[in-house]
């Protein structure tokens, strides 16, 4: 953002402009030359989508908002006015609905790159936490829009997960009161619900900025993990990586457009097609499916911990679940300190990398249980011990903190790596000669 | 690159592995029936005869105890009804409105304006006249049903008698399809209640099958233009992305 060396522009206007406000040099250097490492793979493209959904999200919810009633009374009337009163309203609403799923899709695999390559190592620990900040912020907005059409789910949903914070001592209750304004879920929840849905996409375009700054600041990672050395192991992000970007783009837009065409309430729950109402519970009050892996690691705590032989408890199960399910997230924020292995790239790391995919297993099984009813049983061990959910969800939450806690502190002291190319050119080079050339 | 793809199915696959045998053995469990509908399927719309008898056994049978509160009469022409058609089915409900200038609330005629009546003046009521059951508003029942329009025949033509680890209690009926197979409503179509003028089977899976359509329809009024217009996006996205890709390699082919 600092003035810096200028190259005269030939256009008068832009060239006058740019005297007084040098914004065409600042994007001229950040996406037009911004030397950018020659051999991302698509995995590189989820950053780009994750913003490109972000400003859809942003300009359908405004879109939504100018037709929606923040009235428990008439909440629900109002979307179903959407869909089928106001001009395109099914679209603009299925756009939005659909665009929540496929945020996460988007942030989950760009999340998933950045572990695998280790994007969050040295020098790019602030770049990661801003991210961490960012998927904080998503789940708080996705959460609260989901209360917003006021069905059952969403009523259900959101005194379930309002309900976590009473688990903390002391000032558990007075949060639970102010969060959701009064002592059950009720009209001035939806009220501030929908007032903070509207505000906290544009924090999240804050925190973006920060983590796009910060990118900026140190480069991008790249699937080697070596940091670019000469202009031979770079390219200019224009046109190299605007035009790959918009191809990877609309391959996801594709898939985005069957589900909001073809099937848009797949990902949805036909529980919120019924009115909330607050003296019928649902038979299983689960949240979307992007919340899923974190509910299990909820349900997965189910004994109290407290001094042996007496009647005192210090952690309840449900203060200990909700520890856990923060845990599970506030973890990431230190993982560069976890993980001090000095090869970024699981390429070149063969046992973090199967414990990273084993890890990606773990929370798709986490989501897989999340999903289902607690204590379903699954089979007999012993002919009195029958295995349920509840505990698959155990051992994936122990698994799950294990990698953090135990296995990525271990590897980084002993993991032995392969034989790694001196440089990204280098890399580049041999791949075309031994694995098929694959820009 | 490979590898990583590789083990990713692999991990999927696993993944679908998991749930065994999610279902305790409570009772038997009755698959709901795959019906086949005119409307499934990419390329599916909704059949106009069927609507039209749909809506005819809707408002012979479903519409005494079912209110449909988010569908209006003027709805009813992407059923193939004329504009005086529609008039002439609005008009034969009456409807209160007003105040009038005098302050008064008046009875009035219903116009296609008008969304469909509901039977009761409110829930209460409807529960008090179904012996404490609530019969749901049907405006969105396929969508708020797991299994939508099957859901919804399967219920319709579920009855039968109780097998013996079923207790059903009085003013209670045994149901396939219902959650606990017990239900309150009584088996509500009949063969040849409704005449259809087409010449279809008056038969109750007949019934059920329009009336499950139009149940669809009036939740999903929008789909078949939905899909239309989900076609032209695609071809359009898909045309850029191809583009694009021919667009990438071409910068991409002089660069290592």
């Amino acid at each position: 953002m600092s003035a810096g060396p200028r190259t005269p522009f030939e256009n008068k206007f832009i060239e006058w402009f740019d005297q007084r406000l040098p914004i065409f040099t600042m994007m001229n250097k950040e996406y037009g030359v911004f030397p950018t490492p020659k051999n991302f793979n698509y995995f590189w493209n989820f950053g780009a989508i994750a913003m490109f959904m972000l400003v859809t999200m942003i300009v359908s919810g405004i879109t939504l908002a100018m037709h929606y009633a923040a009235n428990t009374g008439l909440a629900f009337d109002s979307v179903e006015r959407i869909m089928r009163d106001v001009n395109y309203g099914w679209l603009i609403r299925y756009i939005h609905m659909n665009g929540a799923s496929f945020f996460f899709i988007a942030v989950y695999i760009h999340i998933f790159r950045g572990l695998y390559y280790g994007s969050y190592k040295q020098p790019r620990e602030l770049l990661w936490i801003f991210g961490v900040v960012i998927f904080l912020l998503m789940m708080a907005t996705a959460f609260m829009g989901y209360v917003l059409p006021w069905g059952q789910m969403s009523y259900w949903g959101a005194t379930v997960i309002t309900n976590f914070f009473t688990a903390f001592p002391w000032v558990g209750e007075p949060i639970q009161t102010l969060l959701i304004g009064g002592f059950s879920v009720d009209n001035p929840t939806l009220n501030r619900f929908f007032a903070l849905h509207y505000l906290l996409p544009f924090v999240i375009v804050g925190v973006v900025f920060l983590h796009v700054w910060a990118l900026h600041r140190t480069g991008s990672n790249n699937p080697t993990g070596i940091e670019p050395k000469d202009e031979r192991d770079t390219l200019p992000f224009h046109p190299y990586y605007t035009m790959k970007d918009s191809f990877g783009l609309l391959i996801f837009a594709i898939v985005y457009c069957i589900f909001v065409f073809f099937m848009p309430n797949e990902l949805g729950h036909p529980d919120n097609y019924t009115p909330a109402n607050p003296m019928v519970t649902p038979a299983h009050i689960v949240p979307e499916w992007y919340f899923l892996p974190f509910y299990a690691i909820l349900r997965a705590v189910t004994i109290d911990i407290g001094i042996p032989f007496t009647d005192i408890t210090i952690i309840s199960a449900k203060l200990g679940g909700v520890l856990l399910m923060f845990g599970s997230i506030a973890i990431l924020l230190v993982l560069p300190w976890l993980d001090s292995h000095p090869v970024r790239s699981a390429r070149y790391r063969p046992k973090f990398r199967l414990f990273l995919l084993l890890f990606v297993v773990t929370v798709l099984v986490l989501g897989k249980v999340g999903g289902m009813p607690a204590d379903v049983p699954l089979f007999h061990i012993t002919k009195d011990f029958v295995f349920t959910t509840t505990h698959v969800a155990q051992i994936a939450t122990v698994y799950y903190f294990a990698f953090f806690i135990v296995i990525l502190p271990v590897l980084s002291r002993i993991e032995v790596v392969k034989p790694m190319p001196a440089s990204i050119h280098e890399a580049v080079l041999k791949c075309q000669s031994s694995c098929g050339g694959n820009a | 690159m490979r590898k990583l793809l590789l083990t990713s199915l692999v991990v999927s696959a696993l993944c679908a592995l998991v749930p065994v045998s999610a279902h305790a053995s409570e009772g038997k469990e009755y698959p709901l029936p795959n019906v086949e509908w005119s409307f499934e399927g990419p390329f599916g719309t909704y059949d106009r005869a069927a609507l039209q008898r749909g809506y005819a056994v809707y408002r012979q049978v479903c519409s005494a105890c079912h209110s449909m509160k988010r569908v209006s009469f003027r709805n009813l022409s992407a059923l193939g009804y004329t504009p005086d058609q529609i008039k002439s089915v609005a008009g034969e409900y009456t409807y209160q409105d007003g105040p009038n200038d005098e302050g008064e609330m008046f009875e009035r005629p219903g116009r296609p304006s008008d969304h469909f009546k509901s039977p009761f003046a409110n829930d209460k009521a409807a529960m008090a006249a179904n012996g404490g059951a609530l019969p749901p508003d049907l405006s969105l029942i396929t969508k708020a049903r797991e299994g939508g329009a099957d859901y919804v025949f399967g219920i319709l033509t579920g009855y039968g008698a109780a097998p013996s680890d079923v207790t059903v209690l009085e003013g209670q009926y045994f149901n396939k399809h219902m959650a606990g197979h017990v239900i309150k409503m009584p088996p509500p179509l009949t063969a040849g209640a409704v005449t259809y003028e087409d010449g279809s089977p008056q038969s109750v899976e007949q019934y059920a099958k329009d009336v499950a359509t139009f149940l669809t329809w009036a939740a999903e009024p929008e789909l078949e233009q939905r899909k239309q217009m989900g076609f032209k996006v695609l071809l359009f996205l898909g045309i850029f992305a191809a583009i694009m890709y021919a667009v990438k390699r071409k910068i991409w082919a002089k660069v290592h």
